[in-house]
């Protein structure tokens, strides 16, 4: 009797390729057209193995190779100017870009997608998006320090909501929280667009010493190649499954997960065993397993550096012993990393893999060859130069143009429509008004979403959600910190694709800047329907041109992102979604400003000007209606507002800032006085004057570029002298009032915190439970 | 009888109130999965101590003087909280502590309570919340007992508030024990307001017979700093430090400078 120390598979070797060449392919199975089988065939020169298909197919998917994005993309790394250069350390391309801090500290942030697993199982598909985008993180040599979550869910009470929202809250929380990393803020919005594709995004964000910054590439003839964490699986293979006819065993376990399935254990334990190898520098180049698992991670690190680089599959551990070489190849099973490590560091590597009880297998080598040759048992399956796997995939130009129904849409403002018909105005409607505003879903207080999260541990969280922007303390010695916030506005997207993408970055902008920090880099989650829709190309063409522009105006470079296409149900579009996430830095975080005002008789400063801006208002949304011009966009006011509210925070000249934004002064004002439960007295009649508009405009409108922030008495003539000289537009609204438990605005009827409070609170459990 | 050095400040030998601060070591648990070890550690520095990080498979304490079990999810907790932790190496030597004559002093949080219900340190258990969710909050706690050794620097009845977050956190046990905890002053800490998670009797932390081993559910290492900590919601002053009496008290009660 003999043992089989190898699976027996009817292996299409390279060699067996070019023998057969005319031997049938499932490529259109696996997702490739016609043309690019054949550029395949044409680049390798011969019809690629069954092990190359897997390889390539899912390596020149959108999801991997930005096909339809990547000639709009550039502009972001065109439209640099040398200003937003001067603390990039690590540029797009790289897992996640980093912006150097100073201190000799640098960070690294990024925001991913996870949707549509997130639509077919919620739970595994919201947790695994955590888990991916925090191993981007340490694939850079940071320690993971935060993670954010914009969230995007179909109609409140459509019935199929509350799956989505359990499961992926549950999930987020459930892998979050096991990582001890604080989740310190994100969005959550409610539109039946999402009804059959949610958007689940994740953000995490990272911390490291100039030194310790990793990249992804395989150098250095002789190295070893390295594959840790959990074992691959036949989780989240997806189209590979048209290969199993290389098997010759059908014993195989049939239903295998489309979706991966996370072990946060498992991740937590890797996060460590990494700072601990990045910390004895024992790795000279690391990539994490994310999307198609092994086939990315070895071409991207053999395409990064600079020789080639030479595999034995068999080697490989799993946790299914059925699966075949081009199921190896492209199996998602989660937490996992694959690192370079020279020969003199084996030894100390196995030692902290042991410590920390992670199972490792050395795979093969670095060689100078210039090929990526993978092996079965020996024999060549993969031989191809890995640049053409990673990244010299196709590239589109999809056609594009202005939907012929934009101008239509454009045209049909809220002011004077059906929709606008009985606007409130008499003070008891007003104060209806706002109570209804402000317990909408998309309004409402998200504890019951963020109380699911651990925002404590690290103890080094100084503001979450629901503040404008989470801070966290990057350096206890000096109280050294970095802001985030991440923003969209779908329904301003729609409007206009060009200036929604825009808005997203102004009110990200505006919202770290309102925390006190000073905005320096951004990371973008481009959520768009189907590119070969010339509509959402359009949309996805200029919502890319604005946000490019934007950040030229603003000074702060893209560093990274993410771009998630085919978001639809049926033909039916998601609305364009740029979910932009900034990233800000705070010399002290003892000085971040939170959103809420605390102290009896400071004053409330309005700043900022106000237009009657109703289109695509939560108001009109409220009201049922969308359509007409989003609020319009001045980046030089939002760069001098971020400056005074910098400037105001870094000099205490304010106690709170709270940025205006959906749902516009009305919404403010209840948050900030909901914020620590304390109260004010508000009369807008100098607003009305000085902009002519309306009470109810004044209280809904919802005008970019404004904010309210709460100043001590002694730093009131201070504070109006650097506006005024700033030539910023402020008026003193109101003042506050701990004791009345009241929220009093002139010619709206008195409404009391207690009520607003329950109000505010009640919306999410009372669909969610 | 103690000799008086013929140089240097008297305090400065073995008199009571002797030791610095600094000097007296707490060490600070780390299994795989834990999380809130390096904020109990923080904590530790914060009250003026010395942190000293011991790792689970460990067979020695050193010379540590108390023990502080972190919060997290010990191996994953896939099987029950603390169910695994209970069999770590270090843990053996940290029972034989506890319940040795010098009664270590010991402190379990959050997932460190449930590792020292697994462990038979503290009677009962711990099961899911009665909602079902994991739940973050700023919680007020009633201290009902301030003897033990982690709680000298509170006054019975103060009330202080301090971070909750945890999924398994409802605290069971049958009545008896329950009334046995009751009589003996055994409840150290009570939820006050609001029961978060279903806990019998609103019990939120208990100790042992001889009040050196103390496990509660809420975090009092995450309110021991200004700007970090909970927000009481009146808006007046923060509660930002309440939880720093836990490692001031068995601070001083180590170095002999307690009440």
């Amino acid at each position: 009797m003999t043992t089989e120390t190898t699976k027996k598979f009817n292996i299409d070797t390279v060699e067996n390729a070019a023998k057969t060449p005319d031997t049938e392919l499932p490529w259109a199975e696996l997702g490739l057209k016609q043309n690019e089988f054949d550029e395949v065939v044409k680049v390798l020169g011969r019809r690629p193995t069954g092990a190359e298909l897997a390889m390539y197919s899912v390596m020149w998917s959108e999801h991997c190779s930005y096909k339809s994005s990547k000639n709009h993309l550039r502009q972001f790394g065109d439209k640099v100017t040398e200003e937003m250069k001067k603390d990039m350390l690590v540029g797009i391309g790289e897992n996640a870009g980093v912006t150097n801090l100073g201190d000799g500290w640098a960070v690294t942030f990024k925001i991913e997608s996870h949707n549509s697993p997130s639509f077919v199982e919620p739970y595994q598909g919201a947790a695994t998006g955590i888990g991916g985008i925090v191993r981007d993180i340490i694939s850079m040599g940071a320690r993971p320090v935060a993670v954010m979550d914009p969230l995007r869910f179909g109609a409140i009470d459509h019935p199929d909501t509350a799956r989505v929202m359990h499961g992926a809250v549950a999930g987020i929380g459930g892998y979050g929280n096991s990582l001890g990393l604080p989740n310190i803020g994100g969005e959550m919005v409610f539109d039946s667009v999402y009804q059959g594709n949610p958007l689940v995004n994740a953000l995490a964000v990272g911390v490291m010493r100039h030194e310790d910054i990793r990249l992804a590439n395989a150098s250095g003839k002789g190295n070893k190649v390295v594959l840790f964490g959990a074992r691959t699986g036949g989780d989240g293979i997806g189209g590979a499954s048209v290969l199993a006819s290389e098997s010759f065993d059908d014993t195989k376990p049939s239903k295998r997960p489309a979706v991966q399935v996370g072990d946060p254990f498992a991740e937590k334990v890797l996060i460590e065993c990494c700072l601990e190898l990045f910390k004895g520098s024992l790795v000279e180049g690391i990539q994490d397993l994310g999307a198609a698992g092994i086939s990315c991670a070895t071409s991207e690190l053999a395409s990064n550096g600079d020789g080639g680089m030479e595999v034995e599959l068999t080697s490989v551990l799993l946790r299914d012993p059925t699966l075949t070489p081009g199921e190896i190849l492209m199996s998602e099973s989660q937490e996992r990393m694959m690192a370079v490590v020279t020969p003199e560091n084996i030894a100390a590597f196995e030692a902290v893999m042991d410590k920390w009880a992670v199972e490792y297998s050395w795979l093969g080598e670095v060689t100078d060859t210039g090929r990526l040759i993978i092996t079965w048992d020996g024999e060549v399956i993969v031989d191809v130069d890995p640049r053409t796997v990673a990244h010299d995939g196709p590239v589109y130009d999809r056609p594009y143009a202005r939907p012929e129904w934009q101008d239509a849409v454009q045209a049909d403002s809220f002011t004077g429509s059906v929709q606008d018909a009985g606007r409130p105005s008499a003070p008891a409607e007003l104060a209806a008004a706002v109570t209804e505003l402000i317990s909408s879903p998309n309004m409402c207080s998200k504890d019951w979403i963020t109380n699911q999260y651990d925002r404590y541990v690290g103890g080094n969280t100084a503001l979450a959600f629901p503040d404008d922007a989470g801070v966290v303390r990057v350096d206890e010695e000096t109280g050294l910190g970095v802001a985030l916030a991440t923003d969209a506005n779908g329904r301003y997207t729609y409007l206009d694709p060009y200036h929604g993408a825009q808005l997203a970055l102004a009110e990200a902008y505006r919202n770290v800047a309102t925390s006190g920090a000073v905005p320096m880099a951004v990371s973008d989650c481009l959520n768009f329907g189907s590119p070969e829709d010339p509509d959402v190309m359009w949309q996805l063409a200029e919502a890319i041109r604005g946000l490019s522009d934007a950040c030229m105006v603003l000074g702060i470079p893209v560093t990274g992102g993410n771009v998630s296409l085919y978001n639809q149900t049926g033909t039916t579009p998601i609305h364009p979604s740029p979910v932009v996430a900034v990233l800000g830095k705070l010399d002290d975080v003892a000085r971040r400003t939170p959103s809420g005002w605390r102290e009896d008789g400071q004053a409330i400063y309005l700043l900022g000007t106000t237009a009657a801006e109703l289109d695509g208002s939560e108001w009109a949304n409220l009201r049922g209606h969308l359509g007409g011009q989003p609020p319009k966009v001045d980046l030089a006011a939002e760069r001098a507002l971020g400056e005074i509210l910098i400037n105001a925070s870094r000099d205490g000249m304010v106690d709170s800032a709270h940025d205006l934004s959906e749902g516009g002064l009305a919404a403010a004002l209840v948050e900030s006085s909901l914020r620590y439960g304390v109260g004010a007295r508000i009369a807008l009649q100098d607003v009305l004057d000085r902009d002519g508009v309306d009470l109810f405009t004044a209280l809904f409108s919802e005008t970019q570029g404004r904010a309210i922030v709460g100043v001590p008495r002694s730093e009131e003539v201070r504070f109006k002298d650097m506006c005024t000289a700033r030539g910023f537009a402020h008026v003193r609204i109101g003042v506050v009032d701990a004791a009345s438990g009241q929220l009093e605005i002139n010619g709206v009827d008195t409404l009391s915190l207690d009520a607003l409070r329950e109000a505010h609170e009640a919306t999410l459990p009372k669909y969610f439970g | 009888m103690t000799e008086l050095p013929l140089i240097g400040e008297a305090a400065a030998a073995d008199a009571p109130g002797a030791r610095s601060l600094a000097g007296a070591k707490i060490g600070v648990v780390t299994f795989p999965g834990t999380l809130d070890d390096r904020d109990a550690a923080r904590a530790v520095r914060l009250a003026g101590g010395t942190a000293v990080p011991l790792w689970h498979a460990d067979t020695a304490l050193g010379d540590v003087d108390a023990v502080v079990i972190p919060g997290g999810f010990s191996y994953g907790d896939y099987l029950r909280a603390g169910a695994i932790a209970r069999f770590a190496p270090l843990m053996s030597r940290i029972i034989d502590a506890a319940n040795s004559d010098a009664r270590l002093p010991v402190l379990g949080i959050c997932n460190g309570f449930q590792i020292l219900t697994e462990s038979h340190l503290l009677p009962g258990s711990m099961i899911k919340n009665d909602h079902l969710k994991f739940m973050c909050r700023d919680q007020v706690l009633r201290v009902e007992n301030s003897n033990t050794a982690w709680t000298l620097d509170y006054e019975a009845g103060q009330e202080i508030t301090v971070p909750l977050k945890n999924q398994d956190g409802q605290y069971i046990a049958d009545e008896k024990v329950l009334d046995a905890l009751e009589a003996e002053g055994r409840v150290v800490f009570r939820y006050v307001g609001f029961n978060p998670n279903g806990s019998r009797r609103d019990i939120a932390g208990i100790s042992n017979a001889a009040g050196n081993v103390v496990g509660l559910m809420p975090h009092p290492e995450h309110a021991v700093e200004v700007g970090f900590g909970p927000e009481s919601l009146d808006g007046i002053g923060g509660s930002d430090t309440d939880g720093l009496g836990f490692f001031t008290s068995v601070l001083n009660k180590i170095v002999g400078g307690s009440k």
